[in-house]
């Protein structure tokens, strides 16, 4: 699955070769495995004096029976101890060889920009010991919720090191903060469990916001979507047809939907995985209202992930109006015509209901010859950013993933220049799978994700572009 | 619990100074060693001629000559023949639970009064015949004819020349107890400098000991030798600092500095009741209150070897209703300064206290100017057997000393074992 550069330079002459002129030096990427623990390694935990998430990190590493070290006179271990585990102690005075695949500090207790040698202080001795594919997790506050500007200056800064720490982690690492709003320290366990998994495999340098929302049910681990019906736009083929199969594979009952044309396609996709299948095209003035229809004969939705989007380049001096309207209304406002359709039509989207949306790195930093496409899945981030508030009303979530450069048939024709530039500038130096952005479409669709609403987090390997 | 009728208290102790090995004891056994501590101790509290109730004692190293070791070495003091021995085996917790022994039977009123003692040589080592060599000689004994003991004898390899001699390993790891150590030390984290700033502190101790004269009543001159062979009085961590590693590998924290020397030596404690001691002119410096003994499991379970008396001590402060911090004195065996170190951590630890010993929260910290304050093994030497004597009189005399108070003794011991008592004055 890996570029023919990844494996040139995972070879030790390749390797000593990109070592010797500092190429960028890609690994392949540990990717989640049905029935694979949550994280294949050690954690090492740590807490900033007067944190408040401890408990809830040890209980995710408890249910997970993940093997956990701390430092000996931490805070955390009071929190590691109730929660039932027998963790290791790691003192940087005696490193002894110690290593580990995960690096967990809970900063929500940092108040202060002196505080912030918290940072330091955990993780300088122990970066270079972050196990290949390894994940650093910050935990942070709310800025927001500081009471005292120093504490909301000190945990703005947290965004900062986040991002500077996933350009230093080699070997497939990833770096990310997890903001928790004040309450919601046991909304956090979907959004740690995917950071520390593989699932997250292409997440790096991203910061997520979790707030309050609707008390997180029982949920099976291995299949957090079972009973839920999903409906995927655009998911005859590409990254639409891996979100079909990754929320199908978590226990969905995936509704397929892409234009009649494709219609091939898309049985092909859905009728493996017991999918069943809408032929129709979003940006038809009737298809809210028959995507709706075909949903209440099911019974209503859960999950709806707005997926289908076109390209239609062009520099904007060159674009014709039908490249613009074509692009718009089928990347956005064909979105936001379901949405309010299955909104104005009651109980369709089911009690704790998931919108997942899917805008680009181009709708962040922009892409010349993409004025259009930038626009729309701008204007994506837009609705994210207005709805949230709407469905959080309905106990419901509304989230997107933007995703970076992904290697599908459409990325496959681009030309070498591009293409390469577009792997290699990246923390981690390689294109990311259609199933990357299907993992973070999983998460942000699962029942336990009740604390994640208004979210845009990017699957782009902490690309270099938008940052 | 139900208090015990009486209580056996701690009348006297002696001891020879401890040597390094193949020191100034290089030639003297365990039986000489343990002769003369006891001999010290008839003199220090005049009870020669006496029949007591009992001397129990033993030596970890023992030949196979030595299977009545403690009664032979009675036989050779001015204690009356009359008195019975036994020999007792503990490992490093011999000397303390030969102790606990004689105050068991004192308790219950099955004694008046006994003493209890241990000596280990390191240098005098039992060195036993191979054991392929063995098997030929058994064989030949065992044979009928003089053909077959030429037959048996014809069996025997150059190789079975090569000894089996005595190896500081834990037979079911295959490693020494020093890399049982550095394990321990490695899982909790301790570093080197404060281990090398236990042991630095340990021989300040025992050396302003000595100094004091605290010693003069606690410690019989043997061999030429009047003060503890290892004791550096200007021991200093910036010097210890300097050592290099020898358990845990390159990387190690452990030192010939913060692991006891392989010694030589012997220790005796008198005890007895109240009465029999008054009826003697013999003042109790402290009583022996209570004692529990703990074993892990280092085998399969992932625990550290040395890290019973972890468990040991909370036992038995629960069944006294007791704090870790209740206590005037702690005297924690220096088998290693990583032991005590480790051990300390582990009480301090809200994991291992609910993990390991189910309970709610940490046993806390000790106040540290409260432990090992006349010294510990890894000043005075550590003779296997002799050390538990060592600190049961140490402590009785410091308890009594400072007009009375209460002390914690913890030992750890190989297999996984520990032993732990507390005494009162």
């Amino acid at each position: 699955m890996t570029d023919a550069y990844t494996q040139l330079v995972s070879n030790p002459f390749g390797g000593f070769v990109a070592r010797n002129l500092g190429l960028p030096r890609p690994v392949e990427l540990d990717r989640h495995r049905p029935g694979a623990p949550l994280i294949d390694g050690r954690v090492l935990v740590g807490a900033a004096p007067g944190g408040r998430c401890a408990a809830a990190v040890a209980a995710v590493l408890a249910e997970a029976g993940t093997a956990v070290d701390s430092r000996l006179h931490d805070e955390v271990r009071q929190a590691l101890g109730a929660a039932a585990i027998d963790a290791g102690v790691w003192n940087p005075e005696a490193p002894g060889a110690q290593r580990w695949k995960g690096l967990v500090l809970d900063a929500t207790g940092i108040g202060s920009s002196g505080e912030l040698r918290e940072l330091w202080s955990f993780f300088h001795p122990t970066i270079r010991r972050l196990e290949r594919c390894g994940r650093l997790i910050v935990i942070g506050a709310e800025p927001g919720e500081c009471p005292a500007p120093a504490a909301a200056t000190a945990q703005r800064a947290l965004e900062g090191f986040v991002r500077a720490a996933g350009k230093e982690v080699r070997n497939g690492s990833t770096a990310q903060l997890v903001r928790v709003a004040a309450g919601a320290e046991g909304r956090i366990g979907s959004t740690l469990r995917f950071l520390l998994s593989p699932r997250s495999a292409y997440v790096s340098g991203q910061l997520v916001r979790v707030g309050a929302g609707r008390d997180v049910p029982e949920v099976d681990r291995e299949r957090p979507l079972r009973g839920k019906t999903a409906l995927v736009t655009g998911a005859s083929r590409g990254i639409g047809e891996a979100i079909a199969n990754v929320l199908a594979r978590d226990g969905a009952d995936v509704v397929g939907l892409d234009v009649p044309a494709l219609s091939g396609d898309l049985e092909n996709v859905v009728e493996p995985i017991g999918g069943s299948a809408i032929a129709v095209d979003i940006a038809a003035a009737d298809a809210p209202r028959r995507i709706c229809d075909a949903l209440a004969k099911r019974g209503g939705v859960d999950v709806v992930v707005h997926n289908a989007g076109v390209t239609r380049d062009k520099t904007l001096a060159a674009m014709d109006a039908e490249r613009w309207e074509a692009t718009i209304a089928i990347n956005l406002t064909a979105a936001e015509r379901i949405n309010d359709e299955l909104l104005a039509r009651g109980g369709l989207l089911r009690e704790d209901g998931r919108i997942v949306c899917v805008s680009s790195m181009s709708g962040i930093a922009g892409n010349a010859g993409q004025t259009n496409y930038s626009t729309s899945k701008a204007g994506v981030i837009g609705m994210v950013e207005s709805m949230a508030p709407i469905l959080a009303e309905r106990a419901a979530t509304i989230n997107a993933v933007a995703p970076g450069f992904i290697e599908t048939a459409m990325t496959a024709a681009m030309p070498l220049g591009p293409r390469e530039a577009g792997r290699r500038m990246s923390s981690l130096a390689q294109g990311g799978l259609p199933v990357d952005v299907a993992e973070a479409i999983a998460w942000l669709a699962a029942p336990d994700s009740s604390g994640v609403n208004g979210n845009v987090v990017r699957v782009c390997g902490q690309s270099l572009i938008g940052a | 619990m139900s208090p015990s009728p009486r209580q056996a208290v701690v009348l006297a102790s002696n001891r020879i100074p401890f040597a390094r090995q193949s020191g100034p004891y290089a030639r003297a056994s365990n039986q000489d060693m343990l002769t003369a501590a006891l001999d010290g101790l008839v003199d220090r509290a005049g009870i020669a001629g006496e029949r007591l109730g009992e001397v129990a004692g033993g030596a970890v190293l023992k030949h196979s000559r030595d299977f009545n070791l403690t009664r032979e070495s009675l036989l050779g003091t001015r204690i009356a023949p009359e008195t019975p021995a036994c020999d007792v085996g503990q490992a490093c917790g011999t000397g303390l639970e030969a102790a606990i022994l004689v105050a068991n039977k004192i308790a219950l009123g099955q004694v008046e009064s006994g003493i209890a003692c241990g000596v280990d040589s390191t240098s005098d080592a039992p060195i036993a015949i191979n054991e392929g060599l063995r098997g030929v000689l058994l064989e030949i004994n065992a044979a009928r004819s003089n053909l077959d003991r030429v037959r048996a004898l014809g069996k025997v390899r150059p190789g079975q020349i090569v000894p089996e001699i005595p190896r500081n390993e834990e037979p079911r790891t295959g490693m020494s107890m020093g890399e049982h150590a550095a394990i321990m030390a490695r899982e909790w984290g301790i570093a080197r400098e404060p281990q090398d700033e236990l042991a630095a502190v340990s021989h300040r101790n025992l050396a302003a000991a000595y100094d004091g004269g605290f010693e003069d009543d606690l410690v019989t001159a043997y061999l030429g030798l009047e003060r503890d062979h290892n004791l550096r009085p200007d021991s200093t961590p910036e010097q210890l600092a300097k050592l290099d590693p020898v358990f845990g590998g390159a990387e190690g924290t452990m030192t010939a500095g913060n692991s006891t020397p392989l010694s030589d030596g012997a220790s005796a404690v008198l005890l007895g009741t109240e009465e029999w001691g008054a009826e003697r002119g013999l003042a109790p410096l402290a009583r022996l209150v209570d004692a529990e003994t703990a074993a892990i499991d280092h085998v399969g379970a992932r625990e550290g070897l040395l890290m019973a008396p972890a468990y040991a001590v909370p036992r038995l402060l629960a069944r006294r209703g007791l704090e870790l911090q209740d206590f005037d004195l702690y005297e924690i065996h220096e088998a290693f300064a990583s032991q005590v170190l480790c051990t300390l951590a582990a009480w301090e630890d809200p994991v291992f206290c609910r993990e390991r010993l189910g309970r709610d929260g940490p046993l806390g910290p000790i106040d540290r100017d409260r432990l090992n304050v006349r010294g510990g093994s890894l000043a005075a030497g550590h003779p296997f057997a002799a050390t538990g004597g060592r600190i049961v009189g140490n402590l009785a005399k410091l308890l009594s000393a400072r007009g009375g108070g209460r002390g914690l003794i913890s030992i750890c011991a190989a297999g996984g074992q520990g032993v732990v008592a507390i005494l009162e004055s």
